[in-house]
């Protein structure tokens, strides 16, 4: 050892140094979300909970081409589809398995009528499994309640795409 | 304490006994509250550093957090594994608690204000902090698995050596204040520095053993960087690994009493314990246990300080600096102090 690095080790130089910076950090403002009362912003194309949207007249978009079932790539959806009495083409059955979907988005790509998408809402935990089980009525239900935010975030991404 | 319980028409030997009763309890329960918030300071501290907030859920600022986190360890379920040696699985942390507590029993909280004033205070304090070991390796003996098994190694090795070093320190101290009482020491340092400054640091020989005193009772307590005996990545949680309940908050409590501890004898022996840190006659308005409390205090926001700061040293690094820096230092220190003594005739005349 040099006699600096002797000097620099006896009297605790480096300790005293990084002491000194964390020091500063103590008083510096943190960087915390009070998560429940504060949330940080997402991004129009965040990917949150599934909803199946209408259209404004109240007729369901969503006309069961299955191209979310074939393009979902944990097979998380289920649809089964009969023509209705007016003689368009409605699924069934719409369900959503939410315990293994991966959030990848692909079924919001496919959709051709923008039916189903990924809304902003990420605070659905439950306590059954069974609850994470979606049918076709509470995404539709999920549409209705968060149509607005869907709408302004689809609106607000299109320029992008 | 025992007069007055005299005076309720006991004889000497029953008030002595409820005296020495009640002081204990006095002691020992705002101890336990004192730990109760200074596991959340020292949380707070941390993440602050971290640019984080830290506790702030349960109660006002958090404050209640200690004690929702002692609710939830009360309420588990005490797990003692099958191959485990029941008696000192369970009588380990037991150990470590006690001999935490018990070290308190001579520590000074203002003038007269110590629970017993022996004379050899100073040598008990070393003795029961010698003990606290036998709780952790007992701990990894009897958990019969290997990682706090090789916790309790690393533990009596490194508290052995740190051991040392704080022996030649207390040496030193002792010297310059000639006696091993605590409250004596404490007077010693009345007025030490130009006679103004209160306290054994304001000297340029004891200021470099305050700083190797400071570091081995960091390592001593095993707090970052000297926490190899509960080195998460490689040990788990070291010797606590297999405990749950009430057995590992009986450990968290007797880790963090002895921290305190160790903060108090910084303050005790360097710091001028409950005198003012300056010797002016204003400062003694405030009484002397809340000058302690907040040198205690200081010293344990340096602590939180150091553990949000440093990583942790490897063992061999450990052992370099206890036996051939801190060993080596004290020893020539201690030859140095009561040569320089000597000289100035700090010990009056040679018989």
């Amino acid at each position: 050892m040099s006699i600096a690095q002797t000097i620099k080790a006896f009297t605790l130089y480096e300790f005293v140094k990084a002491h000194a910076l964390t020091l500063k950090y103590l008083f510096k403002p943190k960087v915390t979300i009070n998560y429940p009362y504060e949330k940080n912003p997402i991004s129009p194309r965040f990917r949150g909970e599934h909803a199946l949207r209408r259209y404004p007249n109240g007729e369901e978009r969503c006309i069961a081409c299955k191209l979310c079932e074939a393009v979902c790539p944990a097979q998380a959806i289920t649809i089964e589809s009969e023509p209705r009495a007016d003689g368009s083409r409605r699924t069934t059955r719409y369900d959503i398995d939410m315990t293994k979907c991966i959030y990848c988005g692909f079924c919001q790509e496919a959709c051709p009528v923008d039916a189903i998408v990924e809304g902003p809402n990420f605070e659905y935990s439950t306590e059954t499994r069974e609850e994470l089980l979606y049918d076709k009525a509470k995404l539709l239900a999920n549409g209705d309640k968060w149509e607005r935010a869907i709408a302004a975030n689809l609106e607000a991404d299109a320029p992008y795409r | 304490m025992t007069e007055f319980f005299q005076s309720l028409g006991m004889n000497y030997e029953w008030a002595w006994f409820v005296a020495t009763i009640a002081g204990i309890l006095l002691i020992a329960f705002p101890l336990m509250l004192a730990v109760a918030y200074v596991i959340l300071i020292d949380r707070k501290v941390w993440a602050a550093i971290n640019l984080r907030k830290g506790p702030n859920v349960v109660g006002p600022f958090g404050l209640l957090q200690s004690f929702a986190d002692g609710l939830k360890v009360f309420l588990q379920e005490t797990i003692i594994p099958s191959a485990a040696n029941k008696g000192i699985f369970i009588i380990a942390p037991i150990i470590t608690f006690t001999v935490a507590l018990a070290a308190w029993a001579v520590v000074p909280f203002a003038d007269g204000v110590v629970l017993a004033d022996i004379n050899v205070g100073l040598l008990y304090i070393l003795a029961i902090s010698s003990l606290s070991v036998y709780g952790v390796v007992m701990a990894g003996w009897a958990s019969n698995s290997k990682y706090p098994f090789f916790s309790a190694m690393r533990a009596a090795a490194q508290m052995i050596s740190y051991e040392v070093s704080i022996g030649f320190i207390l040496v030193c101290v002792v010297l310059w204040a000639g006696s091993w009482n605590l409250t004596e020491i404490v007077e010693a340092q009345r007025g030490h520095g130009f006679g103004i400054v209160n306290g054994f640091y304001f000297n340029l020989l004891l200021f470099p053993m305050w700083v190797v005193f400071f570091i081995s009772s960091l390592a001593e307590t095993q707090r970052v960087p000297f926490d190899l005996t509960e080195a998460e990545s490689e040990l788990v949680a070291g010797y606590q690994t297999e405990y749950s309940s009430m057995a590992f908050a009986l450990y968290w409590l007797g880790e963090y009493a002895n921290i305190l501890l160790m903060c108090a004898l910084n303050t005790l022996l360097f710091f001028g314990g409950w005198l003012p840190p300056v010797d002016w006659a204003p400062l003694y308005w405030v009484p002397g246990i809340i000058w302690f409390l907040l040198k205690t205090l200081f010293f344990f926001f340096m602590f939180s300080w150091v553990m949000a700061t440093v990583p942790r040293y490897r063992y061999d690094q450990l052992m370099r600096l206890g036996w051939k820096i801190f060993l080596p230092m004290s020893l020539i220190f201690v030859f140095v102090i009561s040569g320089y003594l000597m000289a100035t005739g700090h010990f009056g005349n040679p018989a």
